[in-house]
């Protein structure tokens, strides 16, 4: 006796929040099946295996057909074929393009296109996210990017107004997307440290004062890329290290704004000059489209490093 | 010219791709009704067109109204080859053809496509504008409602049930006209689906004007099904009963409806009359009742020649006898010879309704039901559906007799269904022998004098138990006791029926769902011999399926069955019986006995020690069910009588010689050949084979219940979340181990594990029930077995049952089980003390069936074979007058009780913007249904060339089934309602060919479309009304109201 097929239909619905989990985290049907023996769930309803066979299957049947409306969430709102209670659709959604660090951390700032199966499949045995997870972060970064690369007012709106993200996911998408199109370096050994917190932190500033938006909110506003006068302002900062009266009068204002805020600020004080310099210097090489990608490394070995090396106790950026 | 329909094509979204270079679609929509076809302008490069049309006005007769559907497809522009169909939406304009219900449909549409499912959705709005036509002549029935729900429809109150409708329309399939061989899947499909709306349409037409011949208005229990008999055609046919209906429209009469069903259910029949000597019939319904005339019934029928030397069968009782206030003679005799004359009238008195009016049902019988074999032919002439009309006329006219055979002159809960499998199929009738009472009938006369007896003579809760037939006389061995309610009338042991338990029983505990699953192997055979070898297997599986009933009802410690259902399947090399059925028990009935085991070999001493232990284990399991569903008799009925209960093996030997002795009549005895029902012998594996199914049998985990009626007797206090769903399974056997007992097993094995993966899914709404559970089983091929299910599973309040909304008959039972109150019912026991002198077996228990075979010659290929059942009753009695006192005593106290529980319901009634709730029940927990907007009644057909791409048979048959429920959804929404009662799959005809990567499903489902409002929103207008009405709300009441 074997089964040929078996389907539930509900009028509403049926998600079971575990085995969805199971099955973004790319698990196979009997992994799942496994994996959820071992949350003893048997013992506590008294169903066996093959119940929780036959239920995982099912379970799987509905995310994949859902998977498609996952893609454009905006249509999971009004499709009829599915009822789901909207704040199940939400959950869904968020759940969806909910991502793991350690994988975004891989990709962060590399081509997201590129991403052959090779790639991922390094990826997936390094963090030990499952290969199919990894394909899905990798292309809900994709279908984001694309959406939102052509777009103009604000990335963050943007994102949520056609992925209908929680606002703290769309900032995270932002920074992925962000980081993506202007190709930021982020792979090297020096800024491993770094976790996502802290490149989501800085791409939030610097959508925020660096791209054309912040200049003028009126035209053009394009959040995706640096604003290309600003850069070039940027370079006429190399006065600040050429210029001894200048380098002096910037550190005066720079440690009238630091003093009582910052515990070492003693060190920050002798180290000034140095510090400065190494400042200038990545930011004067940022016209340069390959110097904008080593932001992170520059800034790291030219800034933090020595500040390391003196001992400070906490990261200044 | 009486009809203008008016359609507006407004937008399209999420339209396929239909051009690969530009990613974009260019649609536009063709608007066809009858021949005349209208088109929209093309919305360039866009899968969001915004057409916003004008207005399509067609003109047409009413009669196409009623038979064709609005047919809108989409399509995609293409300048140089054929334009692409995107899909099509059908749309059945009935429901804006009558007053009462919407007045215009508007709404996203899936479009749906019988290759590919759903392509998107399109927003149209469609009016019609009907002229007043008076012509006598005229062939459409517009005005005549239509109803799923097999009972009468919240909001509205029966003024006269009419009876019996019935018709059938036939035509050539177009899977098997010659022209399928060049046309596409798609293309063949669409005719179908159009062929079938047509032949619904006319049919609904047809049988529209039967009612208003009968001077109806409405059809109750529209039951409508498509016979798919390959070459030999396709075959719709429809029954219902029809019915004068009222639209309860004050708020004063709509409230208490709705807020104390229980109570008024008790009062109306009851109140309604006050002064018994006029003739009113109660508010709104004496004129009309006396004007009309009586119509002779044999009209609106077809068969109506042939049915004239049956009816001679039955006694004549004139209607003179039945006139006004005859004094004295026994009351049921009377009453029986009323209503007689007033049903005999009509060439078949059934009806579909499970649930009726109080005071509706008098009598119940037992379970009449018939089968006939017959071999298919081609359908000549569609026109004359002859050979048909024919079939079904000589099973109801068997059905008809059986009833007479058991002293009723009725049959209610009336179904009908076929199988097919090649050119055989087998026709199927059943339905439960009742007595009526006529005041709801057509008879105006009789009315005014019934009711003040009716209300002295019949004790609540129990009267339906009695038996109509005659003790001296009786059909069939049978053994009876004193009514354990009002100890004046006799009861039989066990009661099987197939309609809803009725709303004032008394009953003690809670019931369950009971099934019996039985395989038998048959040869392969060609036509005749297949047909011979069918029909001489069918009394064994009636039979068997019957015992299996019984020992199962047995072990459960209860003594009736509700909702009865029993399906018989035809496949090529096998047959299958299932029977579903709700068991209870009842306190009118005695308790039933044990189950005895017996060997027939008692020397061998491991032997006797083996049967000891299988005998204490079912023992043990009674006692275990006892205490799961609560049943927990009243000791006091025993000391009455005042005898132990008698040792059951011994009584069956009596009862055995009882038996033997008595002249049977028929020929195939559906009492377990002579011996008695609850001993077993298990002298051979096969036997030993049964029990231990018997004893496999799992419960339901806790928190769970099951019944196939719609309410779960002694559950009542139901929240509203509710979870409708189906569920289909195939399994494939091997054809190695194909013994009947493997069969068995892995057929029993399907059900159980089909129920145990359901109770698993739906555990997050412990605790709950599943209502109406429907299983259907179909053997699509050689060596698969297909199970379908659809029920309801609905949450209740597990503390909430103690306190408050106990129905109104276990309220008093509660009362009556205490001492104080026993001593109001003195009169009672004053009169039951007598009773002790007998030696009543009130533990006996046994089913005695009569059958027979239909007598139809062989020569015609057919026989009819068919059982009546009985039983018996035990209980409590609570006299009238004790009801009352009792009734106002409860009142104050659940009172306040029960505004907290509507104050205290979760609130999540409000996030449901947009929601349509589908539910095979004919009621919304926890909430009103304040308008009907028409039937709902589609049929979809989806194929696939690309079955492992869609996920295999799974999940093409998992998406065509959530695509159903969206279009069923939509529909629904368009008409502005927000939820779907009584709704049924009725086919799920499922077809693969995994080789060429193909399948093909047909699916087929109807329902009432429903606008209900929240109780808790009701509240507001609620506390306007004076207190009374703010009684603890029960929709277990509901359901007969």
């Amino acid at each position: 006796m074997t089964s040929e097929l078996d389907i539930f239909v509900g009028n509403t619905t049926l998600i079971d929040e575990d085995v969805y989990r199971l099955w973004l985290d790319g698990y196979s049907v009997s992994d799942a099946v496994v994996l959820r023996v071992c949350s003893g769930i048997l013992e506590q309803t008294g169903a066996t295996a093959a119940v929780l066979q036959s239920d995982t299957m099912d379970h799987y049947r509905t995310f994949h057909m859902l998977e498609r409306l996952l893609h454009a969430p905006p249509k999971m709102l009004h499709q009829l074929i599915f009822q789901i209670p909207p704040s199940r659709q939400a959950l869904l959604i968020e759940s969806y393009y909910a991502f793991d660090e350690a994988f975004v951390r891989e990709v962060l700032g590399k081509k997201l296109f590129k991403g052959t199966k090779k790639d991922l499949d390094d990826i997936s045995t390094k963090t030990g996210i499952t290969l199919k997870s990894c394909r899905r972060h990798l292309d809900n970064f994709k279908r984001v990017f694309k959406v939102v690369e052509e777009m103009r007012g604000s990335l963050v709106d943007n994102i949520q107004q056609h992925f209908l993200l929680s606002d703290r996911l769309a900032r995270d998408y932002a920074a992925i997307v962000f980081f993506a199109n202007n190709r930021f370096e982020t792979g090297k050994k020096k800024l491993h440290y770094l976790s996502f917190g802290d490149f989501a932190f800085c791409a939030e500033l610097m959508i925020q004062n660096w791209t054309l938006r912040a200049i003028d909110s009126q035209v053009d506003d394009m959040d995706m890329d640096l604003d290309k006068e600003f850069l070039q302002d940027l370079k006429e900062l190399k006065v600040l290290v050429a210029d001894k009266d200048l380098l002096d009068l910037h550190k005066s204002l720079v440690c009238t704004a630091l003093r009582g805020k910052l515990g070492v600020f003693s060190e920050m004080e002798a180290n000034f000059k140095n510090l400065s310099r190494g400042l200038v210097n990545v930011a004067a090489k940022l016209t340069h489209n390959k110097d904008v990608r080593d932001l992170f490394v520059d800034l790291v070995e030219k800034f933090v490093e020595p500040c390391r090396s003196d001992h400070w106790p906490l990261n200044e950026y | 010219m009486p009809g203008k329909l008016k359609v507006k094509i407004v937008a399209g979204r999420h339209l396929p791709v239909m051009d690969r270079a530009s990613d974009l679609t260019d649609a536009f929509v063709e608007v066809k009704f009858g021949n005349t076809t209208f088109k929209t302008d093309v919305y360039l490069k866009s899968l969001n067109p915004q057409w916003n049309s004008e207005w399509f006005k067609f003109e047409v007769d009413d009669e196409d109204l009623q038979d064709e559907p609005l047919q809108i497809t989409v399509l995609d522009h293409d300048t140089y080859s054929a334009n692409d169909a995107i899909g099509k939406v059908y749309i059945d304009i009935d429901p804006l053809l009558y007053s009462e219900a919407a007045t215009v449909i508007s709404g996203w549409f899936p479009i749906y496509d019988t290759i590919h499912g759903i392509r998107g959705e399109i927003n149209v709005v469609v009016k019609v504008d009907l002229f007043n036509d008076l012509n006598r002549f005229r062939q459409s029935s517009c005005g005549v409602k239509f109803f799923c729900t097999t009972s009468i429809p919240k909001c509205y109150r029966a003024v006269i049930i009419h009876g019996f409708v019935e018709e059938l329309v036939v035509n050539e399939d177009p899977e098997y006209q010659w022209i399928d061989r060049i046309r596409t899947p798609r293309a063949s499909n669409e005719a179908r689906q159009r062929l079938i709306s047509l032949m619904s349409g006319e049919l609904q037409r047809k049988i529209g004007l039967k009612v208003l011949e009968m001077r109806g208005n409405a059809v109750v229990g529209y039951l409508q099904c498509f016979d798919l008999e390959g070459e030999s055609g396709l075959v719709v046919r429809a029954i219902g009963t029809a019915c004068t209906l009222d639209k309860l429209s004050s708020p004063a009469a709509l409230l208490p409806a709705c807020n104390s069903p229980s109570r008024e259910m008790k009062e109306i029949p009851f109140n309604e009359d006050p002064n018994p000597n006029t003739h009113s019939s109660g508010p709104s319904t004496p004129l009309k009742n006396q004007t009309y005339s009586f119509s002779p019934s044999k009209s609106y029928s077809r068969q109506s020649s042939s049915s004239d030397t049956d009816l001679s069968l039955t006694p004549k009782t004139g209607m003179g006898s039945g006139s006004a206030g005859k004094e004295g003679g026994p009351f049921k005799a009377l009453l029986r010879q009323q209503t007689q004359s007033a049903l005999e009238q009509r060439e078949f008195p059934f009806f579909t309704l499970t649930a009726f009016p109080p005071g509706f049902l008098v009598h119940v019988g037992g379970v009449v039901s018939a089968r006939s074999v017959k071999l298919l032919d081609r359908i000549h002439n569609p026109d004359e559906p002859e050979t048909r009309d024919a079939w079904w006329a000589e099973i109801r006219q068997e059905i008809k007799s059986h009833a007479k055979a058991l002293g009723c002159h009725a049959v209610v809960g009336y179904s009908e269904s076929t199988s097919i499998c090649e050119e055989v199929c087998i026709l199927s009738a059943s339905g439960t022998a009742a007595v009526l009472n006529p005041r709801f009938l057509q008879d105006g006369t009789v009315e005014g004098c019934l009711e003040p007896r009716l209300e002295e003579n019949l004790p609540a809760g129990c009267g339906f138990c009695h038996i109509p037939y005659d003790e001296l006389n009786m059909p069939f061995p049978a053994h009876l006791t004193y009514c354990n309610n009002c100890r004046k009338q006799k009861v039989p042991d066990v009661l099987f029926t197939t309609i809803d338990l009725p709303v004032d029983a008394t009953v003690i505990g809670k019931g369950c769902l009971i099934q019996a699953r039985l395989c038998r192997l048959k040869k392969k055979a060609q036509a005749e011999a297949n047909a011979t070898a069918i029909s001489n297997l069918l009394p064994f599986m009636e039979y068997e399926v019957h015992t299996q009933l019984m020992n199962k009802l047995k072990l459960k410690a209860m003594n009736a069955l509700f909702g009865l259902r029993i399906q018989i399947t035809v496949g090529e090399n096998m047959l299958m019986g299932l029977a579903s059925a709700t068991g209870v028990y009842l306190a009118a009935l005695p308790t039933p006995g044990g189950i005895q085991i017996a060997g027939k070999t008692p020397n061998d001493g491991s032997y006797e020690q083996h049967i000891s232990h299988m005998q204490k284990k079912i023992n043990d399991t009674i006692a275990k069910n006892k205490e799961l569903y609560e049943i927990n008799p009243p000791e006091i009925s025993e000391e009455i009588i005042g005898s132990p209960i008698p040792e059951p093996r011994q009584r069956s030997r009596l009862l055995r010689s009882q038996s033997e002795s008595s002249d049977e009549v028929t020929e195939l005895d559906l009492s377990h050949g002579k011996k008695d029902a609850f001993v077993l012998e298990i002298d051979d594996t096969d036997a030993m084979e049964d029990v231990h199914s018997l004893l496999t049998d799992v419960p339901p985990p806790s928190g769970f219940y099951s019944c196939n009626t719609e309410i779960m007797p002694g559950i009542n206090n139901w929240t509203s979340e509710i979870q409708m769903f189906t569920s289909v399974r195939v399994i494939r056997l091997s054809s190695l181990n194909l013994t009947n007992q493997a069969l068995n097993k892995n057929f029993n094995d399907l059900c159980e594990n089909l129920l145990k993966s359901l109770y698993f899914k739906l555990r997050s709404m412990i605790p709950c029930c599943l209502c109406h559970v429907n299983f259907t089983v179909s053997l699509p091929e050689d060596e698969l077995i297909q199970v379908t299910v659809t029920a309801v599973a609905i949450t209740f309040d597990k503390n909430q049952a103690l306190q408050t909304t106990k129905t109104h008959a276990e309220k008093l039972l509660q009362r009556a089980s205490t001492d104080n109150e026993e001593l109001l019912q003195f009169p009672l026991e004053l009169c039951s003390d007598s009773l002790p002198s007998h030696p009543f077996p009130p533990a006996k228990e046994h089913l005695e069936s009569a059958s027979s075979n239909s007598g139809i010659p062989a020569a015609q290929r057919d026989r009819c074979s068919s059982w009546i059942e009985l039983i018996k009753l035990k209980a409590q009695t609570i006299r009238r007058g004790s009801i009352k006192t009792t009734v106002t005593v409860e009142k104050a106290s659940p009172m306040g009780e029960g505004n907290f529980r509507n104050r205290s319901a979760p609130p999540c009634a409000n996030s449901t913007v947009g929601v349509v709730k589908m539910t095979p029940l004919s009621f919304i927990p926890g909430a009103k249904i304040t308008k009907y907007l028409g039937i709902i009644n589609m049929f979809f057909i989806r194929e696939t060339t690309s079955l492992r791409e869609e996920g295999g048979v799974s999940g093409f048959l998992h998406a065509f089934i959530a695509e159903v429920f969206a279009m069923v959804r939509a529909h629904v929404a368009a008409l502005g309602g927000n939820a779907v009662v009584s709704y049924i799959m009725k086919q799920c005809v499922f077809m693969e060919n995994p080789n060429k990567n193909q399948a093909q499903c047909l699916i087929n489902v109807s329902g009432d479309a429903v606008v209900f409002v929240r109780e808790s929103e009701l509240e507001v207008v609620s506390a306007q009304q004076p207190a009374a009405n703010c009684q603890p709300s029960c929709p277990g009441g509901e359901v007969t109201t």
